[in-house]
């Protein structure tokens, strides 16, 4: 909403200044976007007097002329004008000034090798209205003026508001300058809408149909007869202008005038093209019109319609049509002064796509009771500049205005605000705000003012209160810090504990976008249902994620693009199974691209592999404090790891649920998105499928003990065939003797020479040690044996000898 | 002269001069081999007569440590020597780089949520989450912002069915409604997390992060608001003085609403938050609007208190001079690195927000 101090003084008495205004309004609610000139220096332009045109010597279609701009100074200026001639008043724009229009500043320049000191202005360049041919002729009332600013010395600047929803009244200069009052700035300016008194009948019929869902309530009209269209008035014309609109023609002027001013929307058909009479109805389906935007619309059934035997005129409270709109030759007007419903507007304009002024104002509510202030102000004002007669005013209804009634309790203002403010202060500032206040015992009670529909309740009418008395009245009460629950839970502690070991493992951590790209979503999808959204933000981010990859990698190849080799990125965040809330789960991804070591002069290099990511995983989750004893891994992984080298881990060897995934990414993926790097691996982990731990961090710290007796090592060497697992052998070698095995390491792997086809030897050494004394020879060969014999046994395995 | 002080002398002079090793191990066995000097005048003990015998074994005793002491040096020192002769060869160039280190990075939004998180957990709220997918109640409705409420306008909301029913959260305050279901007054906590509107230019991001307040209890006001946000708003941007002004807005389920702005200037490009004379919008608050309170259950006869909501990429661009929004999810490489955080730097309440 934009306004100027000048048109709120039509409302509002003050002597405060400009800077005052600005704070008062953003303290009051009415939060000041931005103030700007709307035409900095306007008064530059001034009236002057063409005393002689000569032709341009170089030119022939330009004039040079001497302009009269006042006490007897002569300025030289080419034009190209065809009106400039001798005695001709008119407007010089001096070097300096900017033209509204297209915001160029004049300056001294040569054309055509004559120098033209400033320039002659035509309507459309001080967007005075479209006339472009030729430039202004100003009347002979004029010539008295000679050298004197065109523009009214007017010092308002465009001050740009913010009006929350909730506050329709605040659309119109009048509603604006009520707030202000109320809250000390100045007097309301008491205006009083003289009725028309006339004898001239209405002669259009206007019928609401009664009719579900019929979203006009009340239509109210009157015609003024042969009028004459015209430009409009100077001071109407400055009045628009001063807000950054464009003078029309008196009529639209007029209406506009009207609307800014008491956000009284109102619309002037062509009386005479209205067949027979006006009938407000549903739309049927398939119903067309042309706007006056020049667009065609092809309209639903159940939109408010207003139309005449013919057809539809126009949309309700959103838009008229070009068949009925009125002309510079229109005679006779309709002149429509209504109430459409909010919800009925927004579905209609929703549909269509729609959004205007009118539109605007009427979704969030036209005070229903200024319908004939509407009228009667316009009328008068027409028939003022237009001239003609106007009729009786006819309002048509189908349902009456209830007022709203509240009882307020006050002590309710402090409750809420925490500060006071007197019975008295209360009723003053509820009065100027156009509610009618009735003391009864402690309460009160309040008519709510017609043109405020944000307000129904109790709290509502706390909130004016503690708006207009100050929001810097409000106490500053110190927190208390007293804290009854722990600030994050279990699940949140291990998200912040993933979170940052993941991160000290070298990843850097990123945040992308919780929605993707299909074509990468579906690398990664595996047999997750895809989750489109309705109306994305282009096709490129069209569905949520069913796994961080997508995006991570999307990423990681950009990142190589920029030249780095050897990377990785990690993010936590929600992947999506539906499309419902909760259907998403946790996931703390990471993808490493590259090689370790690279141009290293002290370590060879080598690309990043799966037991580098193996590493991560594990190491994340012993350090969040799972034990790693208990950990089951094996390799059933969705079809974007590399079938061979991917990992499947649980927590424990019941299997109920998968901890994570880690791996090569599938070497096809890397094919299709053409991602060059020697080597990418990347891991999972589902926190919702971790175990919390139910232990603190007390319990988990279980009795101290420790042998001091000797540990003797051991080394196995087993020929065992292909399929067999390193963790078998080290699962059966444990359950050996779990007392006197303390630790098993894989130290060897070996395939080829020596070894038969389909076997590998796996080397292991077994540390001994027993708690109760030191082992002799005797027991260390028992147990070397026993190991032999259970390896042997369940594996087939072979010691190498 | 008697022997013992011949021998002495003979071997200091002997030993003053300069020697390798194997001389040294040749005197050690001249003097303490079986039949060394020293070794052959222990054996003449037994000889001596009784009254001198006593005097001969201490000066021998004597003679005997000053010599293998001196001997002991000598070795020691010659031993040294050998050895800083050898690490002398094996010095290397130290300016050589170390075994390579890597450094992992957390993210600025992530680091401001923890801060965040401590700083509230400081004045007894509690973290709450959400789904990110929202059904249109909990977004909307039940906060007061009912179809077709003009309010709804400004979201540009992302939906997942035509009917509209399913959607990603526009904000973090469906999280209100979810904890005052779930649970029973008081509630005190913040929701921080993703949240998401279909708009996207230089300073609006697709997604973006969100943390949401709620304290509601039996006589909380608008003067607790604005204690806890002052507290906050100083803590978070670790300064004693800091401007700040609330001033009347409108959100559908808050009721009075404001917003509120902080002070700052602009030194050499960079803003300053403190008390410079321009204000900057950082957040929306007010006391929940009863209606929400039946909604969810809650009298509000009986129960009353403030909610907030903060834009934590916001938050974390004014705090760490970050300039663009959408680099936040870019994921360049050397973004991360300049303003992620070191994994270590955990905010926390006895130690505070930064090192």
């Amino acid at each position: 909403m934009i306004i100027t101090f000048d048109w709120l003084k039509d409302h509002l008495k003050t002597n405060l200044k400009e800077k005052n205004l600005l704070e008062q309004l953003t303290n009051i609610g009415l939060e000041v976007e931005s103030v700007e000139s709307l035409s900095p220096h306007n008064e530059l332009f001034k009236i002057a007097e063409i005393i002689k045109t000569e032709k341009h010597p170089n030119a022939d279609r330009l004039k040079v002329c001497d302009v009269n701009i006042g006490e007897n100074e002569i300025k030289k200026v080419v034009c190209g004008a065809e009106n400039a001639k001798e005695g001709l008043l008119t407007i010089y724009a001096p070097p300096g000034a900017i033209i509204p229009k297209n915001k160029t500043k004049i300056v001294v320049a040569k054309i055509r090798g004559v120098t033209s000191y400033g320039m002659l202005c035509s309507e459309s360049e001080l967007n005075l209205s479209n006339e472009s041919d030729g430039i202004i002729e100003l009347t002979e009332e004029f010539r008295k003026n000679v050298g004197k600013s065109y523009f009214s010395k007017s010092k308002s600047n465009l001050i740009d508001l913010s009006i929350t929803p909730n506050r329709p009244d605040c659309l119109g200069v009048r509603g604006i300058a009520r707030d202000l009052a109320a809250s000390g700035f100045g007097k309301l300016v008491d205006l009083v809408e003289k009725k028309i008194h006339s004898k001239n009948t209405h002669t259009l019929k206007v019928k609401i149909n009664k009719e579900r869902g019929q979203g006009c309530t009340a239509f109210g009209s009157c015609l003024i007869t042969n009028v004459k269209n015209s430009e409009s008035p100077k001071w109407l014309k400055e009045k628009l202008i001063s807000i950054g609109q464009k003078p029309i023609s008196a009529i639209v002027d007029i209406t506009n005038y009207v609307m800014l001013d008491i956000n009284r929307p109102l619309h002037a058909y062509d009386a005479d093209k209205i067949e027979k009479g006006i009938i407000v109805r549903n739309s049927k389906s398939g119903e067309e019109f042309t706007a006056l935007d020049n667009k065609n619309y092809k309209l639903e059934s159940g939109m408010c319609v207003i139309s005449d035997n013919k057809g539809v005129l126009g949309l309700g409270g959103i838009i008229g049509g070009t068949r009925s709109g009125t002309e510079f030759n229109t005679k006779n007007i309709l002149l429509e002064s209504a109430y459409f419903e909010p919800g009925s507007i927004r579905n209609t304009a929703k549909k269509l796509n729609l959004d205007t002024d009118a539109k605007f104002r009427f979704e969030r509510g036209i005070d229903p009771l200024s319908i004939e202030d509407g009228l009667n102000k316009a009328a008068k004002l027409i028939k003022e500049i237009c001239g003609g007669e106007i009729s009786k005013i006819d309002i048509q209804k189908i349902e009456t205005y209830k007022t709203k009634k509240i009882k307020f309790d006050p002590i309710i203002f402090e409750k809420i605000s925490g500060f006071k403010i007197s019975l008295k202060e209360m009723i003053k500032i509820l009065e100027d705000l156009g509610f009618e206040v009735k003391k009864n015992k402690k309460r009160l009670e309040l008519t709510v003012p017609s043109w405020r529909p944000d307000i129904s309740q109790e709290i509502d009418i706390v909130e004016e209160l503690v708006r207009i008395s100050g929001y810097e009245k409000i106490k500053y009460i110190k927190p208390s810090k007293q804290r009854t629950k722990s600030t994050l839970n279990k699940y949140q502690k291990l998200f912040h504990f993933l979170q940052r070991s993941v991160a000290s493992k070298g990843y850097l951590e990123a945040i992308t976008w919780s929605f993707t790209d299909k074509r990468y979503n579906d690398y990664f999808r595996d047999i997750k249902k895809e989750i489109k959204i309705i109306n994305p933000i282009s096709s490129e981010l069209g569905v949520l994620r069913n796994s961080i990859f997508s995006n991570l990698i999307l990423y990681i190849n950009k990142n190589l693009d920029r030249g780095f080799k050897d990377l990785s990125i990690f993010e936590i965040g929600p992947i999506f199974n539906g499309s419902n809330p909760g259907e998403q789960n946790t996931v703390v991804c990471g993808l490493s691209a590259g090689k370790k070591s690279r141009l290293s002069w002290i370590e060879k290099d080598r690309n990043v592999d799966v037991f580098d990511v193996k590493r991560d995983v594990v190491q994340t989750l012993v350090e969040a404090g799972y034990n790693p004893e208990k950990f089951f891994i094996d390799n059933e992984t969705p079809n974007y790891y590399h079938p061979g080298k991917s990992g499947r881990l649980f927590l424990n060897n019941k299997k109920n649920q998968i901890a994570a995934y880690f791996g090569e990414i599938h070497p096809n993926i890397l094919k299709q998105i053409d991602i060059k790097t020697e080597s990418l691996v990347g891991f999972e982990i589902f926190m919702e499928n971790l175990e919390l731990p139910k232990k603190t961090l007390k319990d988990l710290k279980v009795k101290f003990s420790f042998s001091d007796y000797q540990k003797s090592e051991r080394d196995f060497a087993f020929i065992v065939n292909k399929e067999v697992k390193a963790q078998d052998l080290i699962d059966i070698i444990s359950n050996v003797d779990e007392s006197l095995i303390k630790d098993i390491k894989v130290f060897d792997v070996y395939e080829g020479d020596n070894i038969p086809e389909n076997q590998k030897s796996i080397a292991i050494s077994v540390t001994i040690q027993s708690s109760e004394k030191t082992l002799n020879e005797d027991d260390l060969e028992k147990i070397n044996n026993l190991i032999i014999k259970t390896v042997e046994n369940k594996t087939g395995a072979k010691i190498r000898s | 002269m008697s022997d013992l002080k011949k021998i002495k002398d003979e071997f200091l002079s002997k030993l003053s001069g300069k020697l390798d090793i194997s001389e040294i191990s040749q005197i050690k066995s001249d003097l303490f081999g079986k039949s060394g000097l020293i070794s052959t005048q222990f054996k003449k003990i037994g000889t001596i007569a009784e009254s001198e015998r006593k005097k001969f074994a201490s000066d021998l005793n004597i003679i005997k440590d000053e010599l293998q002491d001196l001997i002991n040096s000598k070795t020691n020192e010659l031993k040294s020597a050998e050895i800083n002769e050898k690490l002398e060869k094996e010095k290397i160039d130290i300016t050589l780089p170390e075994r390579s280190f890597v450094r992992g990075k957390i993210h600025p939004v992530s680091q401001t949520i923890d801060e965040i998180s401590s700083i509230f957990s400081e004045i007894g709220f509690s973290v709450e989450e959400g789904p990110d997918v929202e059904n249109e109640y909990n977004n909307f409705t039940a906060l007061n912002t009912p179809e077709n409420h003009p309010a709804r306008d400004m979201h540009d909301t992302f939906y997942l069915d035509e009917k509209k029913q399913r959607l990603l959260r526009t904000h973090t305050s469906p999280v209100q409604i979810r904890t005052m279901l779930k649970d029973k007054p008081p509630f005190k906590i913040i929701a921080p997390g993703r949240t998401y509107r279909s708009d996207s230019d230089q300073t609006h991001s697709p997604m973006f992060h969100q943390v949401e307040g709620l304290h509601i209890d039996k006589n909380i006001n608008m003067g607790h608001l604005k204690g806890c946000l002052d507290y906050f708003i100083k803590e978070f941007f670790e300064v004693d003085k800091i401007k700040m002004r609330f001033r009347p807005s409108h959100f559908p389920f808050t009721e009075p609403s404001a917003e509120v702005d902080i002070g700052y200037e602009m030194k050499d490009g960079k803003i300053i938050i403190g008390e410079g004379n321009q204000w900057l919008e950082i957040l929306g608050c007010g006391m929940v609007h009863p209606n929400v309170l039946k909604n969810v259950k809650v009298d509000p006869s009986k129960f009353q208190g403030y909610a907030f909501g903060i834009g934590i990429d916001r938050l974390a661009m004014l705090k760490y001079g970050i300039n663009d929004l959408r680099a936040f999810f870019d994921c360049d490489y050397r973004w991360l690195n300049h303003f992620g955080f070191d994994p270590l730097d955990v905010p926390t309440n006895y130690r505070g927000l930064s090192r």
